[in-house]
């Protein structure tokens, strides 16, 4: 069970801030799990769908679709940055 | 050595800047930055904002900030003090305080500082409006003031 995290303007597209996904067994990455959230059809395949803008950190570091996802871990989807 | 803190209510950069040189007789130069929040953005009023973060890994980006601006100039400590949650236009946001020796290093790391908040700290600004709440989208001239710091080396 992986956990998902969802901030800013996504948070509020998607009508939730967190919630646990299961993965099936065998690896996984940011890009699979991107693919997962799409087919729930929706705001989810707007919100990540082609074209759009999002960033990911897994366990708290910036990562790219390519990254490995594991069960336990920590991955969350944010708009750009705007602090400061 | 970083100090980084995020909290909800108002800083006081004296008290920061006091604190980057008490008890020491070898800081030659604090460079700092206040951000302040603005009455308007974007051709629209604004009137109040509120800053949202994400707990953990924000705390964790600005001191790897931080360790990057400490090992590319010479400097004797940072500071960078971040509030989130509703603040009101010409309150601050956001402070960063550099010493060094020389005011060089301190100008620079500064300024290296900010940029790389601005476009690696996992934050987000929403305003409110006159025509209602929205999300500051994020800014290119903020990806490409971050970009004027890549290594010479690249």
């Amino acid at each position: 069970m992986a956990t998902v995290l969802y901030f800013a303007s996504l948070r509020e597209r998607l009508g939730v801030g967190r919630e646990t996904i299961d993965l099936p067994p065998g690896s996984h990455t940011v890009a699979s799990v991107v693919a997962h959230l799409r087919a729930r059809g929706g705001p989810w395949e707007s919100c990540f769908g082609p074209g759009s803008v999002w960033r990911v950190a897994v366990n708290h570091a910036m990562a790219n679709p390519e990254a490995t996802v594991s069960a336990d871990d920590e991955v969350a989807f944010f708009p750009p940055v705007t602090g400061g | 050595m970083a100090h980084v803190r995020i909290q909800a209510h108002p800083f006081d950069a004296g008290a920061e800047i006091a604190a980057l040189t008490q008890g020491r007789r070898d800081v030659g130069a604090v460079a700092t930055f206040v951000g302040v929040v603005r009455d308007r953005n974007e051709g629209a009023s604004v009137g109040r904002m509120t800053l949202e973060h994400y707990p953990g890994m924000t705390e964790k980006a600005l001191l790897e900030i931080c360790g990057q601006a400490a090992q590319r100039w010479d400097l004797i400590d940072l500071r960078v003090v971040h509030r989130v949650g509703p603040m009101e236009p010409g309150e601050p946001i956001v402070l960063v305080a550099v010493s060094s020796a020389h005011r060089g290093d301190a100008f620079a790391a500064c300024e290296f500082v900010m940029d790389f908040l601005k476009t690696r700290a996992p934050f987000w600004k929403r305003e409110d409006t006159p025509s209602g709440p929205r999300w500051v989208d994020a800014r290119v001239s903020d990806d490409e003031a971050a970009a004027r710091w890549a290594p010479p080396n690249r």
